[in-house]
């Protein structure tokens, strides 16, 4: 168990490891497949025929209506960051050029703001250290989008619930791995227990090391990271802004103990204040 | 292929982690470039010269596998002195007739021997029998007479030279023929700078050789050309010269536009061929089914059987009725008087000919070329049946297609009465695919169709059962005529509500069975005496023992690297064709790393890792007399049995329509002169018979008006959409992922042209107008292409006017000329402008293309030239 602190709070932490995503965007041919097998499962509703022009990328980011996401990054870069031989498109033109792909999705953090600040407790984590919103309890307050700090969970318009990656909650339930997992052709998109991911994607880092990839790197996969690590961490061929990624993602509510306790201090300056101040005017008296 | 392809590049990703290299190349940078380890962007179009290039550079550098090619192939073999080479003639080969345009194939033989070819243009030496009316077979049919005909190969063994250095021998003609196909010329055609060239060459040749195999996987943009068999030939012949054919890891991989179109042609849907490649007969006087066979069977390897396959054939079709007696029922075949292609079937409906049309998953309207041209001939159909998923294009061009925008057509002026029949989805029915492997897999019916969905099978089983009900009652049941309806085994149990038909009926009498109805376990049971029956005979197997070998699922993990227990592969569950080239001339592996099936000399038979793909117990060391016929004829050291010398052909001395060897040709309309020949285009293009107002063609190179059309464009299919869209378009889901129809341009082209990113580009052709959403992208790149930027535009062809997302279709732009082989259109080259803005509304849209055509000088005879 190397995240007792996700699963904790369901009770079941001795039976069950926490489960989780490794997405390597190495090996990511942007196929979408993990977008449509979302859909398809978890019945989430088209959401626009915008051409945006972003590249291959018409979805344009997580959302209430979105849970998988795939980022496609035409890029231009500096040729001594060159992966392997990429041809005459890498070596014209001052730079390599390069076609990044990244399939995003919920985080499902260690310390996860969304959950603390849920009023109703629609919010919760489950048996498998995963974050999901039960949207029979949802009562749409909306406290938890602000509090996400990937921007992750959002409201549905029509609806006005919060919606997001539930990591295929019912689908876990019954052995099954995630819609999006099992649809991805190139294991761009694993599945399992977080600390094996963890493990082979440490090995898959040094792999690309070796190999001249030292651009690569994890992110989301520390757990002493603002957020004590991501249930869903991805192996980057770049800067994680370049993916729209916030580069030092912190818990919205870390701050919240402390806060809490410089305001009992002030309180308590107020209520000694206070006192002292009848204490004063008594003694005027 | 990480595009069209997705699930299919896992394995290419799996390889790629075990240290595969992956060169791409494509004139765009697509999914597959992004993973590559080379991309390569040139101009499409021009694959014969890249290929060509390398094939010089295996030659010249003799990075060839010499063992393999001089045991193996037909390189020592040496031709008759009335060959002449494109080299010597100017871009055109020996025996071409100019005013019928057509080459007789004699002037490409063997000395002293004359070969059919296994499969394809077997009839073309149906002249030479004697006393028949060859002459209007090739008039009707031109370069393609289908079906019947040819003198068998001749006595005697053709003339070698194993030195290899005799000037008519293969090789020394290879080497002539590719002799200017130099590192300089590919770049000047292809736009391909040489170092970069060289870069593919080395990486491809380093990893071809005893230790090392290499693969080449293509699809419809080697096809789709007027030389389109021939750019595959071309990657044949250097896979073949590098020992890549016969072996693990090595071959050349058709990727399919569809799940099944490897079945579609083993079982064809195509109008010249039955089950199994055997040759649709043509509609020559007083044919029997033993001069179909005399003419159609090869002297010597596995063709030679080709009675037995044809008998079990008809016997499959014809059951009781269908005996020695009859002639087998051969003459209850249909007859070709010509080519009945696709496109010939347009031409047919625009003259009145053709009268009805089945469209069972397809959608012309969008989906083939001339989309104008599809549209016009079905508004002249009497009836028209479409059966798919949603209200295509193909079913509703009649409301609310261009040609009623434009005032072309009017919808009460059409009589084309239409039937739209709802299809069922693969997950609604059970049968097989088979994938470019040649292996079939079974799939089950997950979930009965919803509403009046129905399968093909149930759709044409009870069509047919009704068709005969008709038939065998009334004043006409007795007719003759009728016989080959009323007599045919239309025998398949159904069940359930819909009456489905068992497709594993139909499966198994494709398997065949024997004179007690037992199934058959190989192609080799099959007699030409009635005993057996068949309806595929290369099938013969999947289902050997009654029981659906295709229907087998067992992981790979649990059996051997060859998983021959997964699905079914035909022949005889073969995974690698020809296999016996994976093993030296004695029958020993190449090497140990690359092993798959040898000779055992205690045994004194074949076999390793597959099944072997030779006769069982032939000895390495077999050498067959002059006399002998058949698979007697196949000595130890042939591994290509299917063909009549047993050798692979590097030079192939009969089949083709359009030479023996593959030659760079322009495209149909090309901005660019072909820098290699006087011969512009490939001289036995079939184009002719589609001079038409709706079909007219481009000047190209130098003649003038062609810089009106100065940009090369190709089409193409993105991850998100299928085909011609009916699948796709229709649902939210994957039209969101693209919701719109889009030209891709490189920053380069968008200053030259005014293009502005997300903003609007009408793209030209003398065909027709389009307008399409401007994605201004690096990954298009401009090429340098004789000494001038060549820039190339990219069109998705998945739109119509249909569906969530719609758009103009990109195939409207592209014109009737074909391959002469097989009939394939030239859709992924040709020439295009493109300006700012949307196209005009109305009559206008057809306007502007008339004003191309006036500025650009177009005739009825322009590009109509040899």
């Amino acid at each position: 168990m190397s995240d007792p602190e996700a699963t904790a709070s369901s009770g079941q932490a001795e039976q069950q490891p926490r489960l989780g995503f490794f997405t390597d965007t190495s090996v990511c041919i942007g196929c979408k497949a993990c977008e449509v097998a979302c859909k398809e499962w978890n019945h989430v509703p088209e959401d626009g025929l915008l051409l945006t022009g972003m590249s291959y990328d018409n979805s344009v980011g997580l959302g209430a209506d979105t849970w998988r996401h795939v980022a496609f990054i035409e890029q231009r870069r500096p040729a001594r960051t060159v992966l392997a031989e990429n041809g005459p498109a890498g070596t014209g033109d001052g730079g390599e050029f390069r076609w990044l792909m990244s399939s995003d999705v919920c985080k499902h953090c260690t310390h996860a703001a969304c959950l603390d600040v849920c009023p109703t407790g629609a919010l919760f984590r489950t048996e498998f250290g995963t974050v999901v919103v039960q949207e029979d309890v949802c009562n749409g307050c909306g406290y938890c989008i602000p509090a996400c700090p990937y921007g992750v969970i959002d409201q549905r318009k029509d609806d006005g619930r919060a919606w997001k990656c539930t990591m295929c909650y019912d689908r876990l339930g019954a052995g099954l791995e995630p819609a999006c997992a099992k649809a991805c052709p190139t294991e761009s998109i694993q599945f399992g227990p977080l600390d094996e991911l963890r493990e082979r994607a440490a090995g898959r880092l040094a792999d690309l090391h070796e190999a001249g990839v030292s651009d690569a790197r994890l992110y989301g996969a520390d757990p002493g990271d603002g957020v004590g690590g991501d249930g869903a961490f991805f192996l980057l061929l770049d800067e994680p802004e370049v993916y729209g990624l916030p580069p030092d993602p912190v818990v919205t509510t870390r701050d919240l103990p402390s806060i809490w306790r410089h305001a009992a201090a002030a309180a308590a300056m107020l209520a000694a204040g206070a006192a002292a101040a009848f204490a004063a005017s008594g003694r005027r008296r | 292929m990480a595009e069209c392809h997705p699930v299919g590049f896992q394995w290419v990703m799996e390889a790629k982690a075990r240290g595969a290299k992956i060169v791409h190349i494509d004139p765009r940078f697509t999914r597959t470039s992004a993973l590559a380890d080379l991309h390569v962007p040139l101009r499409a179009g021009t694959d014969i010269a890249f290929l060509g290039g390398i094939v010089h550079y295996v030659l010249s550098q003799e990075k060839y596998f010499r063992e393999y090619v001089l045991n193996y192939t037909n390189a020592a073999t040496i031709l008759t002195q009335d060959y002449a080479d494109t080299e010597d003639l100017d871009g055109v080969f020996a025996g071409l007739d100019t005013e019928h345009r057509v080459y007789d194939y004699r002037a490409w033989q063997y000395e002293g021997m004359e070969v059919q070819a296994a499969s394809g243009e077997r009839d073309l030496a149906y002249d030479d029998r004697p006393g028949d009316a060859g002459a209007s077979v090739r008039q009707a049919a031109r370069g393609e007479a289908h079906g019947s005909g040819g003198a068998d190969v001749g006595t005697g063994t053709p003339r070698r030279d194993e030195t290899l250095t005799h000037p008519r021998c293969v090789f020394q003609v290879l080497k002539h023929h590719f002799a200017r196909y130099t590192p300089e010329l590919v770049e000047q055609v292809c736009g391909v700078p040489a170092d970069v060239f060289g870069r593919v060459c080395e990486l491809l040749t380093e990893n071809s050789g005893r230790d090392r195999t290499s693969a080449l996987v293509y699809s419809v943009g080697w096809t789709q050309h007027t030389v389109g068999v021939q750019y595959v030939r071309t990657a044949s012949i250097l896979q073949t010269l590098l020992g890549n054919i016969g072996r693990p890891g090595g071959g050349i991989l058709a990727l399919r536009g569809h799940a099944s179109i490897q079945g579609s042609t083993d079982i064809p849907t195509l109008f010249d061929l039955l089950p199994g490649y055997i040759p649709m007969p043509h509609a020559h006087s007083s044919e029997d089914l033993e001069s179909f066979v005399q003419a159609e069977s090869v002297r010597s390897g596995f063709w030679a059987n080709m009675r037995a396959y044809t008998v079990s054939l008809l016997k499959a079709w014809w059951g009781e009725a269908a005996t020695a007696e009859t002639d087998f029922c051969f003459d209850y075949l249909p007859r070709l008087t010509g080519s009945h292609s696709t496109y010939e079937t347009v031409l047919a409906q625009l003259a009145g000919d053709c009268k009805g049309y089945f469209l069972l998953g397809e959608n012309p309207a969008v989906g083939s070329a001339n989309g104008r041209m599809q549209r016009l001939a079905m508004a002249n159909l009497d009836w028209l049946v479409v059966r798919d998923f949603s209200l295509i294009e193909s079913a509703t061009w009649w409301l609310d297609g261009p040609e009623i925008e434009s005032g072309e057509l009017r919808t009460e002026d059409i009589r084309t009465e239409v039937f739209f029949m709802p299809a069922a989805a693969h997950t609604e029915k059970s049968g097989s695919f088979t994938n470019t492997q040649r292996m079939l897999q079974w799939h089950h019916t997950a979930v009965e169709p919803a509403g009046d969905a129905r399968s093909e099978l149930w759709f044409t089983y009870h069509l047919g059962r009704k068709i005969r009900e008709k038939l065998g009652r009334g004043p006409g049941s007795a007719d003759e005529m009728n016989r080959p309806v009323l007599d045919l085994t239309w025998d398949y149990p159904t069940s359930g509500r819909t009456a489905e038909p068992d497709s594993e009926a139909v499966l198994a009498e494709i398997n065949g069975w024997d004179a007690d109805g037992k199934p058959l376990s190989a192609y080799t049971q099959l007699a030409g005496d009635g005993s057996t029956a068949c309806g595929c005979w290369i099938y013969c197997g999947c289902y050997a023992d009654g029981v659906n070998q295709a229907a087998r699922r067992k992981p790979g993990r649990e059996q051997s690297w060859v998983a021959p227990e997964w699905g079914w592969a035909w022949p005889a569950n073969r995974r690698v064709l020809y296999n016996r080239a994976s093993a030296d001339p004695d029958g020993k592996p190449w090497s140990e790393r690359k092993a798959l099936i040898w000779w055992d000399q205690d045994t004194g038979s074949w076999t390793g890792h597959d099944i072997p793909d030779f006769v069982p117990d032939r000895a390495p060391s077999y050498r067959p007399p002059d006399d002998a016929t058949g698979v007697d004829a196949i000595s130890g050291i042939d591994p290509f049995i299917m063909q009549a010398d047993g050798k692979a052909w590097l030079f192939a001395p009969a089949g083709l329509t359009d030479g023996p060897l593959p030659t760079h040709y322009e495209p149909q309309d090309s901005p660019f002169r072909n820098l290699l020949y006087g011969q512009q285009r490939n001289p036995v293009r079939q184009v002719t018979v589609f001079r038409n107002k709706h079909n007219r063609l481009q000047p190209s190179g130098d003649e003038p008006g062609s810089d009106v059309f100065p940009y090369v464009t190709t089409t193409y299919r993105l991850t998100e959409h299928h085909t011609a869209g009916g699948m796709s378009r229709f649902l939210p889901y994957l039209s969101e992922l693209q919701p719109e129809f889009f030209c891709e341009v490189s920053p380069q082209l968008a200053a030259e042209r005014g293009l502005e990113h997300l903003g609007w580009a009408t793209i030209v052709s003398a065909r027709a107008a389009i307008e399409a959403r401007v994605l201004v992208t690096e990954r298009i790149r401009p090429l340098t292409v004789q000494g001038r930027t060549l820039h190339q535009v990219g069109l998705p062809y998945h739109w119509g006017s249909n569906g969530c997302t719609t758009g103009d279709s990109a195939n409207d732009l592209t014109a009737l000329s074909l391959d002469p082989n097989v009939h394939i259109q030239e859709v992924k080259a040709f020439a295009c402008d493109i300006r700012p803005g949307r196209r005009p509304r109305g009559p206008a849209r057809l306007e502007l293309v008339r004003q191309y055509q006036a500025r650009a000088g177009i005739t009825d005879q322009t590009g109509m030239g040899l």
